[in-house]
C-alpha cells in the first residue's frame, strides 16, 4: 500500500511539495520531466548498473555479525553500505544522478555536504563521468571534516566555503539553491539526501531503493524469511528511505534513529521527527526544527552527517501513518556503539551508523535470539577518528 | 492607499513608481521608523518591509546580512506588526510585507493575512512560494483585502507567466535576471524583452514592476523607459544602512540622497 504510490503531484499527501522561487520552477520540471524519461530507459539503467556493480562495488553483502549478535543474544545482520566505494551508501545516489545530469547535457555539477560524504561521493561520480564539480560546505563542517575536504579537493572539486549563518550542512543547502538559481541553465543541482523540493525526493529515493532490494533477496536467502526488525539512522534519511522502502509492504518494524546530540531535553540534538513540528524548509512541508515564529533552529550532533534541523518529506508521511517508529539516541550512546562495533566485531561504523547500532543494543533487550534485526551500516567510520579521539580526551 | 491606486495616480501624473526595499529592523528595532521616515519623504512610492526569516534562499549576501543584524536585534512577526502598526500612523504610502512561506504557515496564514490588514500593510511578497503552492494563501489574502505579489522569473514559461499574471494583485514582480537579490554595476540585457512578452501573453492589464540587481539612478531610468510600471531597489539601500550603521544622521541623509535620485529617474521626461 506505500510502494509506487508516492508522490503524487509531487507530494507525501501534504508532505512535500516545491517551495522554490520563481527561477527553479522551470528547472525542476525540467528534471522530473528528464528522469522519468530516463528511468525506465534500458540504456540508462544497463549503464547505470555498469557503474553500481563494477565501479561502486555492488552488491554489498549482507554480514552475519555473529559475535555481535552473541553479545546482544538476537540475530544482528548488517547491511554493508560502508563497502561501497568512497566509504557510504552516498555513491548510489551520486552516480545514478551524475549520469542523468549528463544526459541533460549538464556539465556543472554543484553540491551541498555536511559531513563530506556526499561531496566526496559527488566529487567521484563527476571524475567518473567527466563532469565538474563544485561543492558547497559550511566552514564550520570544513573545520571538523578537514581530510573530506582535502579529498574532494584531490579529486578536482572546487571547495566553496560557506560563512552565512550557522556555517553548516542547511547552510550549505541555501548556498546550493544560490547558486542554481543563479546558474540554472548550465548547472545540475546534485542534492544529497531525500530532502528539498519534488522532485529530489523521489529521485534520491530510487537510487537508493538497491540497498533495499539487495537486502531482501539477501535475508531470504540467509534466513529464509524477512527480519523482524530494520533499523537505519535519519538525517536527511537517504540511507533510511534506501533501506525500507522495498519492505514498506512486508510485516517488518522499522525504526529510523535521529541525532539526540545531549539530549533531547537539553535542546542540543538534531531530531525533527522527535522534537520538531511541521514546517518548509529548503523547498518541502515536512518535519522541522524552528521556534514559535518559524525561524529554523540551530542543531547539534557529534556525528555531521546527521546535524540538520530537516528531514525527508516522505519520512514525515510514514511517521503519521505510523508506518516507521522514530526515534533517536545520544551523542554518548552513538559514541559506546561505534567502540562496541569496532571491538566485537571488526568494523569501525561512521557516527551516523553507530547511532542505528546503538539503537539496536537498546531493541535486543526485548528481543529473543530468534529474532532477526537488519541495520543498515550505511558508511564507514575512517572520517570519524579524529573526533572520536577528541571525545576520548586522546590527542593523535 | 492601495497598490492599485497609487499605480494608477503615478500613471496619471506620467511617472513610473520607486518601490525601496529595507529589512524591518536592521539595523535596530528603533531605526527603521526613521528609516521609513526618510524613504517616503524622499520620495518613495511603495516601501517593502522585509520580514527577516533565517534562511533566505533568495536573498544575496546584502539582504542575508540585513536578516541576520534584524533578527538579532529582536525582529520577530509579533514586533513586526506593532512596528507597521505605528509606522502606518504616520505614513500613506502603501506598505508591502516581504517574507518567508514559513513565517507565514507557522503564524497561520488567515492570521498572518489579518496581522497585515489591521497593521496597515497593503500587499504581500513570498518569494519562495510559487503558484502551485499558492491556493490557501490567495484565497486568505483575497478575503482580508491584502494584494499577493506574485514574482514572473526570466525562466518561466509563457504559460507560467500566463497563469502567475491573471493571478496576480497589485503588480508583477518580475525578476530581471537569473540569480539572488543583490545591487549589480549593470543591467540585465534581458529586461526590456521580458517586459514585452509578460505584456503580451498578460490576459489582462497588470502593472509590471522590475527587481533583483537594480542599482542606480540609471537602472531605474532604463527600466521605465523599457516598459515598466514600477522599478524595486532593495540591496543598494540596505548597503547603506550597513555602511552606516553607527551613524544615523549619516545614514538617514545618504538614503535621501540616493532615492531622491531613484525617484527623479522615474518620471518619463527625466
Amino acid at each position: 500500500m506505500y510502494v509506487n504510490r508516492y508522490p503524487r503531484e509531487g507530494k507525501f499527501e501534504r508532505y512535500g511539495g516545491q517551495f522554490v522561487p520563481e527561477v527553479l520552477m522551470s528547472a525542476l520540471e525540467e528534471l522530473e520531466h528528464a528522469y522519468t524519461k530516463f528511468r525506465d530507459d534500458p540504456g540508462f539503467r544497463k549503464e547505470l548498473d555498469a557503474y553500481l556493480r563494477e565501479f561502486a562495488g555492488r552488491p554489498t553483502p549482507l554480514f552475519f555479525a555473529k559475535q555481535l549478535s552473541n553479545k546482544l543474544g538476537v540475530k544482528i545482520y548488517l547491511k554493508r553500505e560502508d563497502l561501497v566505494h568512497g566509504g557510504a551508501h552516498k555513491l548510489n545516489n551520486t552516480l545514478g544522478q551524475a549520469l542523468l545530469a549528463k544526459k541533460m547535457h549538464k556539465e556543472r555539477v554543484i553540491a551541498e555536504t555536511g559531513a563530506g560524504q556526499h561531496g566526496l561521493a559527488t566529487a567521484i561520480a563527476a571524475v567518473a563521468l567527466g563532469l565538474k564539480p563544485e561543492i558547497y560546505m559550511g566552514a564550520v563542517d570544513m573545520e571538523r571534516q578537514r581530510l573530506n575536504v582535502f579529498r574532494m579537493k584531490l579529486l578536482g572539486a572546487k571547495v566553496h566555503p560557506v560563512e552565512s549563518g550557522s556555517k553548516t550542512l542547511k547552510d550549505a543547502i541555501n548556498e546550493a539553491l544560490r547558486d542554481w538559481v543563479t546558474n540554472v541553465e548550465t548547472t545540475y543541482y546534485l542534492l544529497g539526501s531525500v530532502v528539498g523540493p519534488h522532485p529530489y525526493p523521489m529521485i534520491v529515493r530510487d537510487f537508493q531503493r538497491i540497498i533495499g532490494m539487495e537486502t531482501k533477496e539477501q535475508i531470504l536467502e540467509k534466513e529464509g524469511r524477512l527480519p523482524d526488525a530494520m533499523i537505519a539512522c535519519v538525517g536527511g534519511g537517504s540511507n533510511a528511505i534506501g533501506m525500507f522502502y522495498d519492505f514498506l509492504d512486508d510485516d517488518v518494524s522499522m525504526y529510523g534513529i535521529e541525532a539526540g546530540g545531549e539530549g533531547i531535553e537539553t535542546g542540543k540534538h538534531a531530531a525533527p521527527l522527535v522534537a520538531g513540528t511541521e514546517g518548509v524548509l529548503h523547498g518541502a512541508f515536512s518535519y522541522v526544527l524552528q521556534d514559535k515564529y518559524g525561524q529554523i533552529s540551530t542543531t547539534h550532533s557529534i556525528s555531521a552527517g546527521l546535524d540538520y534541523p530537516g528531514v525527508g518529506p516522505e519520512h514525515s508521511f510514514l511517521k503519521i501513518k505510523e508506518r516507521i517508529k522514530y526515534d533517536y539516541v545520544t551523542d554518548d550512546e552513538a559514541l559506546d556503539a561505534f567502540k562496541l562495533l569496532t571491538e566485537t566485531e571488526g568494523i569501525m561504523p561512521a557516527l551516523e551508523s553507530a547511532h542505528a547500532i546503538a539503537y539496536a543494543c537498546k531493541m535486543a533487550e526485548e528481543m529473543t535470539e530468534e529474532e532477526i534485526i537488519v541495520i543498515n551500516l550505511s558508511g564507514r567510520g575512517d572520517k570519524d577518528v579524529m573526533i572520536v579521539a577528541e571525545k576520548m580526551g586522546i590527542k593523535i | 492607499m492601495r497598490i492599485a491606486d497609487k499605480f494608477q495616480e503615478l500613471s496619471e501624473k506620467g511617472e513610473g513608481a520607486l518601490i525601496v526595499y529595507v529589512t524591518a529592523g536592521d539595523p535596530s528595532l528603533f531605526l527603521t521608523k526613521n528609516i521609513v521616515k526618510a524613504l517616503e519623504e524622499a520620495g518613495a512610492d511603495m516601501i517593502e518591509l522585509g520580514l527577516p526569516f533565517s534562511d533566505p534562499i533568495a536573498d544575496g549576501p546584502t539582504i542575508q546580512a540585513a536578516s541576520e543584524r534584524a533578527l538579532k536585534a529582536g525582529m520577530n512577526p509579533d514586533v513586526y506588526f506593532k512596528m507597521t502598526k505605528e509606522i502606518r500612523e504616520y505614513t500613506d504610502v502603501p506598505l508591502i510585507c516581504l517574507t518567508y512561506y514559513n513565517l507565514v504557515l507557522q503564524r497561520g496564514i488567515g492570521r498572518f493575512m489579518r496581522d497585515c490588514v489591521e497593521s496597515g500593510i497593503n500587499g504581500i511578497i513570498i518569494p519562495d512560494l510559487p503558484i502551485e503552492e499558492a491556493g490557501q494563501t490567495l484565497s486568505e489574502a483575497n478575503k482580508n483585502g491584502v494584494d499577493v505579489i506574485l514574482l514572473i522569473a526570466p525562466t518561466s514559461t509563457e504559460e507560467r507567466m500566463k497563469i502567475i499574471s491573471s493571478a496576480a494583485h497589485g503588480f508583477v514582480y518580475l525578476v530581471s535576471l537569473l540569480g539572488v537579490t543583490g545591487a549589480r554595476e549593470e543591467l540585465s540585457v534581458i529586461v526590456k524583452d521580458l517586459i514585452g512578452k509578460v505584456r503580451r501573453v498578460a490576459k489582462r492589464k497588470v502593472p509590471i514592476a522590475v527587481g533583483f540587481g537594480l542599482s542606480s539612478p540609471n537602472h531605474v531610468r532604463e527600466v521605465i523607459r523599457s516598459g515598466a510600471d514600477g522599478a524595486i531597489v532593495g540591496s543598494a539601500i540596505v548597503n547603506i544602512i550597513a555602511k552606516n550603521k553607527g551613524e544615523e544622521e549619516k545614514m538617514l541623509r545618504e538614503i535621501r540622497g540616493f532615492v531622491a535620485q531613484l525617484k527623479e529617474a522615474t518620471l518619463f521626461d527625466g
